[in-house]
This record gives C-alpha cells, structure tokens and sequence, in this order.
C-alpha cells in the first residue's frame, strides 16, 4: 500500500459479514461425528492403486467397492497403451477449447467410438460427466420451456436446469402416473423436456423407461436419458436401460460419462436430432473451457470399443451383483431395492452415526464402500453403497460378505 | 375460486402435513415455523397440484415462502 492510499476502516469496524457463515450448520455436524473418533468418511486418501479392485487405502490393503468401475478398464492393458501412445504424440493437454485449438484426432476418434457404440448420428464429447447434463440440458431447455424430471435426479441435471432458467416441474421417484399429470398441465405450446435416468445412482433401482418415455412422446415433449450407471453394462449391446427396455428410438437425447465403465473422465451427449452439430457453438460448458487431454480420449475411445464385445464380462458382473444382493439380504442387512436391478446394491443404515460407525469397521476389514447421506440420499436415508466390478472375482465377492458380517454385527446393525 | 374458497381448502390439506399443529396465519413460513423439509414440500405441493390442478415449479416454490403468499399464488395460477 502506498501512502496515499485511502484510509479504509477494518471490515469489523463495519459489520461486515462473514459469507462463510452459511456452511456452519454443516461445520458442526461434520465435527460432532469426528469428535466421535471415526475416520473421516469423506478424507480418503488412497496411496496405492493396484488393480481395479485393490487399493491401499490410508495404509490398509483394501478391496475396492465403491468405486464405479464397473466393467474393471482402468487397467486394461489395451487402454493403457492407447494413453500411452497418445501422450507421447500429442503431449500432455491441448491448453484450448473444442471450438478452437482443442480438437485433436483423438477427440474425434471418441466421438466416432460413441455414435458406433450407440448406433446414432451424432456425438459430442465434455470435459466431465456434469458438465455434459450441465452443457445439454441449459442450452436446450432455456426461459418459459419446461423440464419434467425425476425428484431424484442427479445434482448435475438441476443445476442444469437452473443454468437454463427453464421452470422445473419434478414428480415422485419412478411415479408413472405423477409424471403423466405434470405433462398433461403444462400449457398448450410451451417447450417441453423429460428427463430421467437410467438407474438411480443412491439406491440402484431402474426406470421404468418403457412406459415413461411413451408417455413423454404422448405428450409431445423430447426425452433426454442420463445412463452413466448403466453403460458398458446393462442392455445387450450394453447402451444402457433404454436398450433394455426397447426405446432407444424414441430417446432423443442419451447422456453419459467415461468415468465410470469406461475408466476415464469425460462425459458425452449421443443425439439422432439433425441439428444437433450446432449445440457446439451454442453450449457454453462446452465452449468456455478445455478439451480433454489427449491421452484421456484414446483411453476413452479405445475402452468403448471394447465394451461393445463385452458380453461375457457383462454376465460376471451380474452373477457378482446378484451374489452380493442375496447375501446381505440374508444377514439380514436392509437393501435399497428387493431385487438386484443394476450393479449398485445400496445398504441402508439406521442413521448417520451407524452409517459412520459401519463404514469406518469395513474399512478396518479392508473393504471401501460410498458412505452416502443426506441431502444427496432420497428420503434422508443414509446408505452404504457398493458398486460392484466385472473384475471382482467369485471369492473377493465371498470375501466382502464375510466382511460386511463381521463389521454388521460389531456395529449393531446385524444380530 | 375465490381467494377466501382457495384458503379453506388449503387449509384442509395442510392438516395432515402440519404435525405440530402450529397455528396458520398469513405470515407462516413453511422452512422455518412448519419445519417443512424438502420431501415434506415436495408431497404437501402435490397434493395442492392434484387438488387445483396447476402446476407449481421449483422456480415458484422458491418464491413462496409463507402460508399468504401460497394461498394468492394458488389463486392466480388455478383462474389462468
């Protein structure tokens, strides 16, 4: 400061706020459940990656199962070449947006592997996963459209929708006949569109897609399909719910991530519209920032192009996903779903405390799982939730069962 | 509808949701002297959607604050 500057009272001299001052009720919950002893659920550090199924976790060797790798191509051998040889090419980042110095070949490539991979004209590739509901959603759906969605949707789809000051009308969690009243009441004329997921991310339940997205079409309204937990995995050709269920021609939009089955990070948007091209000059999450480094898209491109033969590791999976299901089941722990519906199986903890209590006497038996709670959970539940992996083999799945007894009956959750 | 008709049958169906029995006045406020949560808004809100058949937004909900302002909302969307 010089000495001219102008003299400027302390801001306490002036009642000035602390804006900090919000998060305080978070602070004090955070630092009730630490005082309590527990590991800290949310500061996980993990040192060493060994396998897509083993890590060492603050110092323990560790089955992972909570980590969203679904179909286990972190390590593929063939996805590490692939990084390899485009790092060594094409260098670390391409420091540029996709709309200016930031396409590579490599960029294309993955938008070629997406629409193959999909069977759609178009593909247009993100940074992340958010940013790709983020991008799509607010540029489409923009002041006086509507957007019909799920109570339960993703963080990435409302702020979305707030991005683009669309009015948000959501209905009850997988509820037909709520959807199908809102659309009904929305005035003649207005722009209107239905988002859903495929599976839900905290329980691991599926959409009844099917009858959803007739309803949709009924209506008049476009229909955009978030399947970041279903790529890779479910359908036959692993494009996800809306394949499964026979309305992949009736989806306009499908919206996915590569940093759960493909093993990377990046999301994408596959559309048959014919004017899709143009969100790329239009959609500012995709414009006003950089493109992914090259190493990072012929990860990408390389892993879908293996999932699409995925079929037998697509079938361990389930037989893993099942397994883990009927096993806790008859512990006696409370799932998020009756029947195994995708390859996230959810367990629901009495409350935040146990929640903690259980997740940390895992980790001590060598075992991470999410510890989930409100307000990202449906229903306030808190939830232990597992993701399973196509690399887990028979007896780490026998493993983990053996772990969540000896750590159930310890917290009290199991008798 | 008038207003006054529209108050009466909200009141009917805030019943169930006011578990405290707080006494409804004007100037209620559903976050803090209902202790709405953000399910609790999300069914009480259906309800008033079936019952009117309108459409309230998350856009509008954050609007609506009070019992009062509820009550004129509801009127003006059900008349358009």
């Amino acid at each position: 400061m010089t000495e001219n500057a102008p003299i400027v009272d302390a801001p306490e001299d002036i009642g000035a706020r602390d804006l900090f001052s919000k998060f305080d009720p978070i602070i004090q919950t955070r630092e009730t459940l630490l005082a309590s002893g527990v590991e800290d659920p949310f500061n996980l550090v993990m040192e060493k990656v060994l396998s897509p199924t083993r890590a060492i976790c603050n110092g323990r060797d560790t089955i992972l199962l909570g980590t969203y790798n679904y179909m286990g191509m972190t390590f593929d051998p063939d996805v590490l070449d692939a990084g390899k040889q485009a790092l060594h090419d094409y260098g670390s980042g391409t420091t540029g947006s996709r709309v200016l110095n930031g396409t590579y070949q490599g960029h294309r490539e993955c938008e070629q592997a997406l629409k193959e991979f999909y069977g759609m004209d178009h593909a247009m590739v993100f940074s992340t996963g958010y940013q790709a509901n983020l991008g799509i959603i607010a540029t489409i759906a923009g002041k006086g459209d509507y957007v019909v969605l799920d109570i339960d949707s993703h963080a990435s789809i409302y702020d979305g929708c707030a991005m683009g000051k669309a009015e948000i009308v959501p209905f009850r969690h997988n509820d037909i006949e709520a959807m199908e009243k809102r659309l009904r009441r929305i005035p003649e004329g207005a722009g209107k569109l239905v988002i859903l997921e495929g599976v839900y991310s905290m329980l691991g339940d599926v959409a009844p897609l099917k009858e959803m997205v007739a309803i949709a079409k009924k209506y008049g309204a476009m229909v955009l399909v978030d399947e970041a937990h279903s790529m890779g995995f479910i359908g036959e050709n692993g494009r996800g719910v809306a394949e499964e269920q026979g309305v992949m021609d009736d989806v306009d939009f499908i919206i996915g991530t590569f940093s759960k089955s493909v093993g990377t990070v990046g999301g994408f948007c596959v559309s048959n519209h014919p004017k899709f091209d143009i969100l790329r000059l239009v959609c500012r999450p995709y414009v006003f920032t950089a493109s992914l480094p090259p190493s990072v898209v012929a990860t990408a491109a390389t892993s879908i192009r293996k999932l699409m033969h995925g079929s037998n590791k697509r079938a361990h999976l389930w037989e893993n996903s099942k397994r883990l299901h009927a096993g806790l089941t008859e512990m006696g722990f409370e799932l998020g779903t009756k029947k195994p519906q995708s390859a996230i199986v959810a367990v629901i903890m009495p409350d935040l405390e146990h929640g903690a209590g259980m997740w940390e006497a895992l980790l001590k038996e060598g075992l991470y799982v999410n510890l989930a709670r409100p307000p990202a959970t449906p229903a306030n539940m808190t939830l232990l939730r597992c993701s399973l992996c196509a690399e887990h083999s028979v007896e780490e799945v026998e493993t983990i069962l053996q772990m969540f007894e000896r750590a159930g009956k310890s917290v009290g959750i199991i008798s | 509808m008038t207003e006054a008709e529209v108050d009466e049958r909200i009141r009917g169906l805030i019943e169930p949701f006011n578990k405290k029995g707080v006494d409804i006045a004007e100037a209620t406020t559903f976050a803090n002297d209902l202790e709405f949560d953000s399910l609790t808004v999300m069914d009480f809100v259906a309800e008033i959607e079936d019952e009117f058949d309108i459409i309230i937004s998350m856009n509008q909900q954050a609007e609506i604050e009070t019992y009062g302002l509820l009550v004129s909302a509801v009127h003006k969307l059900q008349d358009t």
